[in-house]
């Protein structure tokens, strides 16, 4: 089992820049959604967004630590333009 | 990942315009995230294909190998991965993939 603080702190260590909000869908610590903001993201399709997010946490993933990440990912511009 | 593995994944792959690697059939989603995926693509009312891969271990593992994604559901189009359930679901709701898919299949 995983809290959520630690998929962050995965996340953080690959993309330093970003930005994260994790919820536990299930609260068994193995199904999370993951919202994150990044200026990698820029000019990148959502599949190589994404891509870049499991890359960050592929080891807890393969294991099945993480059964399953569900992710929204947005460059800062685009976060930006969703809160205003 | 076996040659013989990854060949059989092309195969599929390029055996129709959509191909669906999911969690159960059509029919019987075993998975929230593949039945979604299911549910966009008939609302669409498009033809596609499914492959099962709690049938089948090795599709499974070499799947996620293949496209670099780690989970499933995952659809292919035009031989060309689309994305999972997340992407399928935000395509869907801004119009991009009723888009996409049009072109793909006119093509």
């Amino acid at each position: 089992m995983i809290n959520p603080d630690q998929v962050i702190t995965m996340i953080k260590t690959g993309l330093p820049d970003a930005e994260v909000q994790i919820n536990d869908l299930t609260g068994g610590g193995d199904h999370f959604e993951a919202t994150v903001v990044s200026a990698n993201f820029e000019g990148l399709t959502l599949v190589k967004q994404h891509q870049l997010v499991y890359k960050t946490v592929q080891e807890a993933m393969s294991t099945n630590d993480i059964h399953a990440l569900a992710l929204k990912t947005y460059t800062p511009e685009k976060w930006s333009a969703l809160q205003s | 990942m076996t040659p013989e593995i990854k060949e059989r994944i092309e195969t599929l792959i390029n055996g129709s315009t959509i191909m669906v690697f999911m969690k159960g059939t059509k029919l019987m989603p075993q998975c929230g995230f593949s039945n979604n995926v299911v549910q966009i693509l008939n609302v669409l009312g498009v033809p596609f294909e499914t492959f099962d891969v709690l049938s089948d271990y090795d599709v499974r593992q070499g799947i996620k190998e293949f496209s670099n994604w780690p989970t499933i559901p995952q659809v292919y189009l035009n031989g060309e991965f689309l994305g999972g359930s997340d992407i399928l679901i935000e395509m869907y709701q801004n119009g991009q993939l009723q888009e996409t898919v049009e072109v793909a299949m006119a093509s």
